[in-house]
Formats: C-alpha cells, sequence, structure tokens
C-alpha cells in the first residue's frame, strides 16, 4: 500500500524513482540476433545469385554500356520527360476545368479523364499508332465548312508521336484527378483571402494555392514519374527502340534473354533511384514553411532592411 | 458640422438582402458610413453581421439591394441604363481598396511574414519590391513584430499572426478594413494586443468596420455601434448610449450577459 502514496513521487524521496535524464536504453540482444541472422541470410543470396552461372553477369557487364542499350535508354528517358511534362500540363489544365463552375469545362474535362483513365494504356498505344486506318487525312476545318489546312497522316503519327501523344494523354487523365485532389486540399480561407485583396483568379492560383497543394501534389507524381518510365516500355509494340526494345532486339539476335532483361532492369532501378533523391528533395523544398525553427532565414538582412527603412 | 454634412458616405448600404438557399439571413440593411468612421457591429451568433460583412467586398452577393463603396456599386456596373454583373475582374479591382482581417488569420503559410505582406503591394498594386519591403517594415514595426519579418507563419504565436494579418491588409493602403471577429480565435491571453493594435488604428483615422463580440472594444473605440439581431439592424448610435443605455429588449438582453 504504501507503494502508491504520491507523496513518495517526489525527487528528494526514495530510491525508486529518479530523475530519467539519468536513463539509458537496455541492451537487447534478442534484436542484435534477429539483425545478424537476416544479414546471414541477405548475404548468403547475394553470393548465390552472383555465383550462379545461369544469370551471366559477364554478359550483363559487356551489354551494359552497349550503344543500342544506351540509345534505348535515352528514348525511355525523353519520352518520360515529354510524355511527363505534356501530361502535367494539360492534367493541371484538366484540374482546374474540372473543378469550375462552367458545365461546359467541367463535363469536358470529365468526360476526358473518363476515357483515358478508364482504357488500357496498350491499347491506346496502338489506337494512336494506327490512327491512319480510321483517318487517312488530318485536317483542320470549320465545323462543316472548308478545310483550311490538310495532312496525311501517316506522316504526322510517327512511333514517335503516337507513343508521346499516347502516354502524355494517359498521364494527363491521372495527373488531372492528383492536381485536383491537391487544390482541394489547401484551406478555402486562403483562396477566401486572394479573393478578398482582388488577385484575379490566375493569380491566385499560381502563387497561393499551388504552391500550397504541392505538398500533397509531389508524392503521388513521383510515384506517377516511376510509372511513367516503366510505361515506356509498352512502346516497344509500336516499334519504339526504348530501352526495354533494345535489349530484346539484343536477345532476339544473341539468345542470352535473362542477361539481357538484367540490364534494363538494372538501368530502370537506377532512373528510379535516382528520381527517389530528387523527389524527396522537392518535398522538403514546398515543406519548407512547416519547420518549426526557431532561428530565422536571414535575421542579418532583415536586421539592416529595418535599419534602412528608418532613416 | 456642416462640413460632415457635405461629406459623402464612404460605404453606403441599402435595404440588403442576402439568402442561404431557403433561409433568409440578412432582411433588408440600410447603413451609412462616413470616412474615418469605426463601425463596430455586435450582435448574438446567427444575426448576420459576419455574413453582412463578407457582402460588403462581394465575398457573398447580396440577392436584393445594393452596396456602394467609395461611390462604385459593389459587384456591378450600370450600362446602357441598365444593371449588369461585373465580371471576376471586375469585382477583384473593386476589392483592391478594402482591406480585410479574418478570424482564422488566413496568413499564407507557404511565405514568410514579410512576403505575406509585399505579395499584393507588388504582385497586384504594381509597388517596386523596394518601396513595399520598406512600407511592410514600417508596418510590422507599427504592430510590433519588426523581428519576425523573416519568420514562417506557423512560427508565431495566434496573436502574433493576427497583427500580421492586419499589416498585410494595411500594406495595401485600404480605405476601408473590415474586421471579421479578428480577435474569437484567439487564446484570452493574446486577444489584447491584438485590440491594442485595433485600437491604434481607429485613432489614426481608418474607416473600420468590426463584427466582434468584445464590447469593452466597441466602448472605448467605436464612433457607432451597430447591433444586429436576426438579419436586422434593430439598435444603432454612440456606443455610450447603445452599450451603456440600451433601448431595445434584444439589445438588452445580449449585453447583460457581458455584465
Amino acid at each position: 500500500m504504501s507503494r502508491l502514496d504520491p507523496s513518495r513521487a517526489s525527487p528528494s524521496g526514495d530510491a525508486p524513482f529518479r530523475d530519467v535524464a539519468t536513463a539509458h536504453a537496455p541492451f537487447r540482444s534478442g534484436r542484435l540476433i534477429l539483425w545478424a541472422v537476416i544479414l546471414l541470410v541477405a548475404a548468403n543470396f547475394a553470393w548465390i545469385v552472383a555465383h550462379n552461372e545461369n544469370f551471366g553477369w559477364p554478359v550483363v557487364i559487356a551489354y551494359f554500356f552497349d550503344p543500342t542499350v544506351i540509345s534505348g535508354l535515352y528514348v525511355s528517358l525523353g519520352l518520360t520527360v515529354v510524355a511527363m511534362a505534356l501530361g502535367t500540363i494539360l492534367g493541371l489544365v484538366l484540374a482546374i476545368a474540372r473543378m469550375s463552375n462552367d458545365r461546359l469545362a467541367n463535363s469536358l474535362a470529365a468526360l476526358f479523364i473518363w476515357f483515358f483513365r478508364g482504357t488500357p494504356l496498350l491499347v491506346q498505344l496502338i489506337f494512336w499508332y494506327n490512327l491512319s486506318t480510321l483517318f487517312p487525312r488530318l485536317s483542320i476545318a470549320i465545323p462543316f465548312g472548308p478545310v483550311l489546312a490538310s495532312w496525311d497522316t501517316n506522316s504526322v503519327i510517327t512511333p514517335m508521336t503516337a507513343a508521346i501523344v499516347g502516354l502524355a494523354l494517359n498521364e494527363a487523365a491521372y495527373m488531372a484527378e492528383i492536381i485536383r485532389g491537391g487544390l482541394l486540399s489547401v484551406d478555402r480561407g486562403q483562396t477566401e483571402t486572394a479573393e478578398a485583396f482582388g488577385m484575379t483568379r490566375a493569380r491566385a492560383l499560381w502563387r497561393i494555392i499551388i504552391p500550397q497543394a504541392m505538398r500533397s501534389i509531389v508524392p503521388p507524381t513521383g510515384n506517377q514519374l516511376i510509372s511513367m518510365i516503366k510505361a515506356t516500355s509498352l512502346v516497344s509494340v509500336i516499334a519504339m527502340a526504348d530501352l526495354l526494345y533494345s535489349v530484346q532486339s539484343i536477345y532476339n539476335r544473341t539468345f542470352e534473354i535473362i542477361p539481357m532483361l538484367l540490364v534494363a532492369v538494372i538501368w530502370y532501378l537506377l532512373i528510379t533511384s535516382i528520381l527517389n533523391i530528387g523527389q524527396s528533395y522537392i518535398e522538403a523544398y514546398y515543406g519548407r514553411s512547416e519547420r518549426r525553427s526557431k532561428a530565422d532565414g536571414k535575421p542579418a538582412l532583415t536586421a539592416t532592411a529595418v535599419q534602412e527603412a528608418s532613416h | 458640422m456642416s462640413a460632415v454634412q457635405t461629406m459623402n458616405p464612404l460605404v453606403q448600404v441599402r435595404d440588403v438582402h442576402k439568402s442561404f438557399d431557403q433561409l433568409e439571413v440578412l432582411k433588408g440593411i440600410d447603413l451609412d458610413i462616413m470616412p474615418g468612421e469605426v463601425v463596430v457591429i455586435l450582435g448574438p451568433s446567427g444575426s448576420g453581421k459576419s455574413t453582412f460583412l463578407r457582402c460588403i467586398n462581394h465575398l457573398e452577393a447580396i440577392n436584393k439591394g445594393f452596396i456602394a463603396v467609395d461611390g462604385e456599386q459593389i459587384g456591378y456596373r450600370l450600362r446602357n441604363g441598365r444593371l449588369e454583373k461585373l465580371s471576376a475582374n471586375g469585382i477583384a479591382r473593386q476589392r483592391r481598396k478594402i482591406g480585410m482581417v479574418f478570424q482564422q488569420f488566413n496568413l499564407y503559410p507557404h511565405m514568410t511574414v514579410l512576403q505575406n505582406i509585399i505579395e499584393a503591394p507588388v504582385g497586384i498594386h504594381g509597388e517596386s519590391r523596394q518601396d513595399a519591403t520598406r512600407n511592410a517594415l514600417q508596418l510590422l514595426e507599427r504592430v510590433g513584430l519588426s523581428e519576425k519579418a523573416g519568420s514562417y507563419p506557423r512560427q508565431l504565436s495566434g496573436g502574433q499572426q493576427q497583427r500580421v494579418a492586419i499589416a498585410r491588409a494595411l500594406a495595401i493602403k485600404p480605405k476601408l478594413m473590415l474586421f471579421d471577429e479578428p480577435t474569437s480565435a484567439l487564446d484570452p491571453e493574446l486577444v489584447g494586443e491584438v485590440l491594442a493594435t485595433m485600437r491604434d488604428l481607429a485613432k489614426q483615422g481608418l474607416t473600420m468596420i468590426v463584427v466582434t463580440h468584445e464590447i469593452g472594444f466597441a466602448r472605448e473605440a467605436a464612433d457607432r455601434v451597430v447591433f444586429m439581431d436576426d438579419g436586422k439592424i434593430v439598435e444603432m448610435g454612440r456606443p455610450d448610449d447603445v452599450i451603456g443605455n440600451p433601448q431595445h429588449p434584444r439589445t438588452k438582453a445580449f449585453l447583460s450577459r457581458f455584465l
């Protein structure tokens, strides 16, 4: 009973109560053993893979910087950058249209998102590539009126343009929803404040809403970018010489299927690793106002500016 | 007296009605506010006082009547003898001479205090960054936050954030300042610093409309107290009269809770 006496909880009390500042973490031997076992298993697995001749590591090394592979890598990276950039810009436009009160803009954006999210990317790519069978000629014309300009579809739709259009439009549908979610996550009071200060809608969006929405837009966009890198491998079906297509073209000749696929896998992993690092920097940038550091960013500058102002 | 009579009211409000769906929140408001006047609007929750304030800069559109600020009808214009709705940009232009302070401060969290204050002067009013910065630092000095220019809003207390919000609204050199319950979201010990700042502004001749529950502030700083209840103005006059000697039973009932 006496152990429950609250008066004993004072620092000057008996031995059972001591200042937590003197505490230390106990040594956990079970945890150490678990670590050792896992590391041992992992090292063993790595050793087995490295010494398994079926993986053909010498072939992997020999072809890793092969010109065909490297040019395929450039195609994959280029497609990713261009399709992602176009997809993000179009996605932003769609997100804004989707959120507007304008019935027409709203329904057109909804229709676009519904279609491009609802059909497989592979099928979309094949359709774009074979557009000439549906529309032999592409024209700019006044509806039901005269034709202003016209091109042969096959001269416009190359594997490259089909790949860019296919990937970008599909990406736009997903980015639209990601960006819309980000814009919705910003406190309604921010829009209202921007309005009360007489900002135009475009300026409020650009200066106030989007920078705050970025915190919730960046992580899923990083996800999309990584998906996009891998999605570019689909363009091999329309004879676009991307990374996967390049290694395929080599193993069709040498029959070194697994080693060549390993070359592609390692390249994909390398790229996504670099993107992950980039993403964490971008997230840190948009989260800078969240840090609760007491040290002000530029105390010296502020002090001189105050002096200047008081002159 | 004659000088006052020849002056035009800065704010003219005539028979303003406002409904949200079926609910009529404002049931005919008439009010004239002279330049330099400090008007405090009191009233129980749900009396429509915040809604009325938000109608003045068209954050809420009214259903009937008219509101004019500085001789311009807010939200509409006369064209070929017919009244037409202004475009979003037209309304934005009208709002640029009206400053507003919100209950939840609404500072831009991704910008430093200084960036918050110069955003509108530089981006909307076309001031040079240098002039705007100099002015912003003077305003920060006035609200007693000179050393916080480089801080982010999150690093400030509620009272400090609200004082920055006041400085931000003053930076556009407004003809009219609207305060929407500026102390209601603050801890009791932080209310005083914000009210002191507002009292300062009132003395300097700024035209202010303040929606608040702070009876003490109304008594000391207001030129006129407006008491609203159920979407109508039920009593209005000098603070000593309305607060000290209320006539209407609703005003009496409301004020008795603060005694």
